[in-house]
């Protein structure tokens, strides 16, 4: 008993971080129809800026730990949010202005992520990066169950993510406009609102979030490498798309569901059987309903 | 602006062919005496491959400010070629193609890690080419494979080391593994340790038997399952990577009990990644920089002071599998002018080397190409320095 409660925090604690880069796809997906292949290596660059950060923080200013945290935070969110618009900026809008086919801006994406993964390596070198110790990490037990602070963190950070940008989807203006560009991106300008400040608001939110995902895994798991966003990153979209690409609440559902997978495989088999049935029961979700959980048959129109 | 393109395309399509036509041909210079390198710049374990490297150049250096190596009465420059594996099998296959093929090296060091070792072995003998991996600890590397040496113990050696001194210093009846099963030194060191730790305390005494993947992050549930059942200390055959964040989530998870590790842990950036979880655990190894003598010490501060930090055990073997190399073509009494000569004198001159004394002890080599020599358990002191515990020779 004591087991499979330790292992639904497990599983909540590495769900969150799927959950949390599943909603910038997703975001991103929603707005543009553009799955942004780069958005996991977003979330490394995301790790990399706080560990940057920290550092100047802790070292170089010398505030205390909680401190830094509480600048850390909005920091490194700021910083990566830019990367994110950057990259939109520089990869995509000039795609988009010359009317490429999605499928072409699909390749610049992953194009971008293979840049953000060597142009780290090249600058930083191979060797990892340890991040240091920002919160003294407590364990609190519970007879045989142990949860630590930043555990707790991690997961009600993810709740929080995911109730705001539902709130901001759905309940502001900037969340219709959003939906609205989704809906019909022709006609949208023609309602005098400005579809490229819409763009790069999705992008500042859903690169915001990779950031402060990256700020979280990398204190739960501090060695940081160049290549660490790549396969989280496959993961959370695969987890985006079988909770219903666009949706809000699919992102979340599929990040906690993928976790929730893998860690009882693993808990119940050898760990080479991890991915192996992880992805055969998403496959099986995928028949059951091709537009993944909460995702809705759409009829383009071209 | 398109016919600029359009050249700048037909220019660029020849400076590269250009430049794989001049790969081909490979300037060759009688004065020179060229070994390669296989190791791992980038990828899992950087910092082996740079350790690796730094040795390797200090012993070149110190060669060559001499005029270099003298065979039969002449000198010869010495030329090290560095190839990066990135810590792939697939990569070191391609790495020991390139350094036998197209750089006509007449030995290889490396590589390190038996992942890249087993497979890079194969080629290396296929090719008739000496190769010697200085850190390897699986069997395969060298078994039936008469050009493959090493420099560094084997893991049905290093095993009972383990078993052994985790019973006498823990105290301990039952034991938990940890590995990754994609790695043919932890995979391959994880089941020997099971075999005799079962042999020793009875069957079953291995509680738990986790595997995880090379490029896993999260080891909860593994983690979870081990702690679970609850054994006297966990065993973790493991490279440092990745010990830093099973032993830091296993703290995470309650767990208070003591760890075992192998010589992967050994590496210079082991405390930089690990920090305060890894303090007071032990693992056995090559050599303890804390508190070397004579020769070692000699190394250990040379080294420390030209790149700034405590050389671990991989410089410390690669420097030892690039002497006995040099040393096996000292003891020729003159340097062949064929490249297939000089390596099969190479080859015979390594297994004629009876016994060895270097920084990481003396060694004598058995027919399969594998060193006789001692293994080291240390203690990660509270300060973070790799302590000798206690010394295992077979």
């Amino acid at each position: 008993m004591e087991v499979l409660i330790q292992n639904i925090i497990n599983a909540l604690q590495w769900g969150s971080f799927y959950a949390l880069i599943a909603l910038g796809y997703t975001l991103v997906y929603g707005v543009l129809l553009l799955i942004n292949f780069a958005h996991g290596d977003i979330f490394m660059v995301g790790a990399y800026i706080a560990f940057f950060v920290v550092i100047t923080l802790l070292g170089t200013m010398g505030l205390a730990p909680g401190v830094a945290l509480a600048l850390a935070v909005p920091l490194t969110m700021i910083l990566t949010a830019c990367v994110g618009v950057t990259l939109e900026r520089i990869a995509y809008r000039p795609l988009r202005r010359k009317g490429a086919h999605r499928l072409y801006v699909v390749i610049t994406a992953l194009m971008c992520g293979l840049i953000l993964e060597n142009g780290n390596l090249a600058l930083l070198g191979a060797s990892r990066k340890k991040f240091p110790e920002l919160l003294e990490t407590t364990v609190y037990r519970f007879g045989d169950v142990s949860v630590t602070n930043i555990k707790l963190i991690v997961i009600v950070a993810a709740i929080l993510v995911f109730l705001f940008l539902h709130f901001v989807v759905t309940r502001t203006k900037i969340g219709m406009a959003m939906r609205g560009i989704s809906y019909d991106k022709f006609a949208i300008p023609l309602m005098g609102i400005p579809v490229d400040t819409i763009i790069v608001f999705t992008f500042i939110l859903g690169s915001g979030f990779a950031g402060l995902a990256g700020l979280l895994f990398a204190m739960s798991y501090p060695v940081l490498e160049p290549y660490m966003g790549a396969l989280i990153g496959w993961k959370a979209f695969i987890a985006a798309v079988v909770g219903g690409i666009g949706d809000i609440r699919g992102a979340f559902v599929g990040g906690f569901l993928l976790g929730f997978i893998e860690i009882g495989v693993v808990a119940v088999f050898p760990s080479t059987m991890r991915d192996l049935f992880a992805f055969t029961i998403l496959l099986m979700i995928l028949w059951a309903k091709p537009t993944g959980l909460f995702g809705r048959a759409r009829h383009q129109k071209i | 602006m398109k016919r600029f393109l359009k050249r700048a395309a037909y220019v660029a399509a020849a400076v590269v062919l250009a430049a794989f036509m001049l790969s081909g041909c490979g300037s060759e210079d009688s004065n020179v005496i060229k070994i390669g390198f296989n190791i791992p710049l980038t990828g899992d374990i950087p910092k082996v491959g740079e350790a690796s490297k730094f040795a390797a150049e200090m012993l070149k250096e110190d060669v060559n400010s001499q005029g270099g190596i003298t065979v039969g009465g002449k000198k010869y420059t010495l030329e090290f070629v560095y190839e990066d594996n990135e810590s792939k099998a697939e990569s070191a296959v391609n790495a020991a193609l390139k350094l036998i093929d197209q750089d006509g090296v007449v030995a290889i060091i490396g590589p390190n890690s038996s992942k890249q070792a087993v497979p890079a072995g194969g080629t290396a003998n296929d090719n008739e080419t000496p190769m010697i991996s200085p850190w390897s600890t699986n069997p395969d590397t060298t078994k039936d494979r008469p050009w493959v040496f090493r420099a560094a113990f084997l893991d049905p050696f290093q095993g009972p080391v383990a078993v052994n001194f985790a019973a006498k210093t823990f105290g301990a009846k039952t034991a938990a593994v940890i590995f990754d099963i994609s790695n043919d030194y932890s995979k391959g060191l994880a089941e020997i340790f099971k075999q005799e730790w079962e042999k020793k305390m009875g069957d079953g005494t291995v509680v738990a038997f986790e595997s995880h993947g090379t490029k896993d992050q999260d080891f909860s549930a593994q983690l979870t399952t081990i702690i679970g059942a609850a054994p006297d200390f966990i065993f973790v055959p493991d490279n440092y990577n990745q010990v830093a964040l099973i032993v830091k989530q296993a703290h995470d998870l309650g767990w208070q009990g003591p760890f075992m590790g192998s010589d992967a842990w050994g590496s210079a950036e082991l405390m930089e990644l690990c920090g305060d979880d890894c303090k007071g655990q032990y693992f056995s190894t090559h050599y303890a920089a804390a508190g070397a003598k004579g020769d070692t010490k000699v190394f250990i501060d040379r080294y420390k002071e030209k790149y700034g930090y405590t050389p671990d055990d991989v410089a410390a073997l690669t420097w030892d599998a690039t002497r006995l190399v040099l040393q096996a073509i000292q003891g020729l009494n003159e340097w062949p002018a064929d490249l297939k000569a000089q390596r099969t004198a190479i080859k015979d001159g390594l297994g004629n080397i009876a016994e060895f004394a270097g920084v990481t002890g003396t060694m004598k080599f058995d027919e399969q190409g594998d060193p006789i020599k001692c293994a080291v358990v240390v203690r990660i002191s509270d300060e973070g320095a790799f302590e000798f515990a206690e010394s295992v020779c077979p």
